[in-house]
């Protein structure tokens, strides 16, 4: 793997993991919100980074990989250590406490329990307009065979619902949304995740 | 054309990339393909070396087997449909599968037509062995490219030829002015609209896989390395020694293409690949790829 030249920057570094899925698209995102993309394949890309991107794909897919290649303890030390984490889709079911349809393992960063491939299958995904508490125009959120947040538990924020579940929640540094922000024009929610990890930075 | 339908049909796509779609025949297969990462599956009646050695008409799988798959697994299940059989196409989309795959390893029902993929809901998978054949698919509906390769051969061959084929002709459309695309459109067969957006931008509209003689970890890196943004492999994995450990090395060497190491190590201590056919000892009549056009 090619080292990066380490230039003086007071861009944030965000590692998108790359074992599977659209983090190309999240990669494009990450630049147009400011910030420096790096992907993430080994536990030691993680040195540096102000945030980790989990994108969408396969979560049983990002599972294993994760588990295989040493990332899956490396990104719950990440998160323990005040690195910022924002997963999409397949990376809010990494993110959640509790997992079902069927039960998995996953990093328990997020106080949700979400349903796996809940709306159906690939003849139920679907785009909405949403309204979200990032702004007062609405959001577009493009929906793909997406999981449901069942119940949110204490120190959750609920920051958008779609048909009465919510869609985008965050707890602290923590974020997650079920739609895939990254597959639009719209930086809002890439912005947002780059906001949470500037506020309290020391300067 | 409903332009978010459209959206949500490549965006599956786009959550399937860089990684690996295996062929299963039944549930325990595909129950296999996703322990070992696969992050979809493609249910037919036989795998292409299968359908090749034995012959006969090779035609969509078992409702039955396929509902089994997707009872059996929570990742994407694909299903095969013969070229222009259409109805083959609705019964999988009442079935509710979530890719099809319009494909020459079946026996094509039309050898005129492709299926108006527009027309449905579900989205569709096709192959291709060339920039205009691919456009042509896309212009029907397709929302995922697949080089044909030449399936059910183990010999990866005919699908570097093809992949190195396709983006060799975007780079070139890349060079030409406004005017020369015409010409080239008449040339490649295809919409002009679609022929400038590739010049524009340098790839496809819509995601670009690899299939067609995966057999080990080092072809699916190299499909991978040449441009492919994922990988189907067929016979390669259930008719090698250990379908298991196959399927684990070769999703392995998918996700680290570009690190030579990781993939010496997915390629040690696994059991033998598949055979393998030399493409030079086929007949004409024997090859799949030239199915569809």
């Amino acid at each position: 793997m090619k080292i990066r030249p380490r230039l003086v920057t007071h861009q944030l570094r965000i590692g998108i993991l790359a074992v599977q899925g659209d983090y190309e698209a999240h990669a494009r995102m990450v630049e147009r919100a400011g910030a420096e993309p790096v992907y993430v394949r080994r536990p030691a890309d993680l040195a540096g980074l102000a945030g980790i991107i989990l994108p969408g794909g396969e979560s049983t897919t990002h599972l294993k990989i994760l588990t295989e290649e040493g990332l899956f303890g490396a990104v719950q030390k990440f998160a323990a250590a005040g690195g910022g984490i924002f997963g999409t889709c397949a990376g809010a079911i990494l993110l959640a406490r509790e997992v079902r349809n069927p039960a998995q393992t996953s990093l328990g960063l997020l106080n949700i329990s979400i349903l796996r491939n809940a709306y159906g299958r690939q003849l139920a995904s679907e785009i909405h307009m949403g309204l979200t508490k990032l702004r007062s125009e609405p959001l577009e959120m493009v929906f793909i065979r997406a999981p449901i947040i069942e119940s949110v538990g204490e120190g959750v924020d609920v920051l958008a619902e779609d048909e009465g579940h919510p869609v985008l929640v965050r707890q602290g540094r923590i974020l997650a949304s079920t739609f895939h922000p990254e597959l639009t024009a719209d930086p809002a929610v890439h912005i947002f995740f780059l906001s949470l990890l500037s506020a309290g930075r020391a300067s | 054309m409903n332009n978010d339908l459209w959206r949500v049909k490549v965006g599956l796509a786009e959550m399937l990339k860089g990684g690996v779609i295996m062929d299963v025949t039944t549930a325990e297969q595909a129950k296999i393909a996703e322990e070992a990462g696969a992050c979809a599956v493609m249910a037919l009646e036989r795998v292409p070396s299968d359908i090749r050695k034995e012959g006969g008409v090779a035609r969509m799988a078992s409702p039955r087997v396929i509902r089994e798959i997707m009872d059996t697994v929570s990742v994407p299940v694909m299903a095969k449909v013969r070229i222009g059989h259409f109805v083959e196409a609705q019964v999988l989309e009442a079935l509710e599968v979530d890719y099809i795959d319009e494909s020459e390893v079946l026996t094509p029902a039309d050898e005129e037509h492709h299926v108006w993929k527009h027309g449905f809901k579900v989205p569709f998978v096709c192959g291709a062995r060339n920039l205009g054949e691919a456009l042509r698919r896309i212009a029907e509906g397709a929302a995922m490219i697949r080089t044909k390769g030449e399936a059910g051969s183990g010999n990866i061959v005919e699908a570097v030829r093809h992949m190195r084929t396709i983006i060799g002709e975007m780079k070139r459309l890349t060079t030409l002015g406004e005017e020369e695309l015409v010409r080239a459109a008449k040339e490649l067969g295809a919409p002009l609209e679609l022929v400038s957006w590739v010049a524009k931008n340098g790839k496809l509209p819509v995601p670009n896989f690899s299939a067609g003689g995966v057999a080990t970890p080092a072809d699916a890196a190299l499909v991978m390395q040449l441009g492919a943004e994922a990988v189907f492999v067929g016979s390669g994995i259930f008719k090698s020694s250990d379908p298991a450990l196959r399927a684990r090395a070769v999703v392995k060497a998918t996700t680290h293409f570009k690190d030579p190491k990781i993939v010496l190590e997915a390629s040690a201590e696994l059991g033998e690949a598949m055979k393998g056919l030399d493409i030079r000892q086929l007949e004409e009549k024997d090859l799949l790829q030239t199915r569809g056009w």
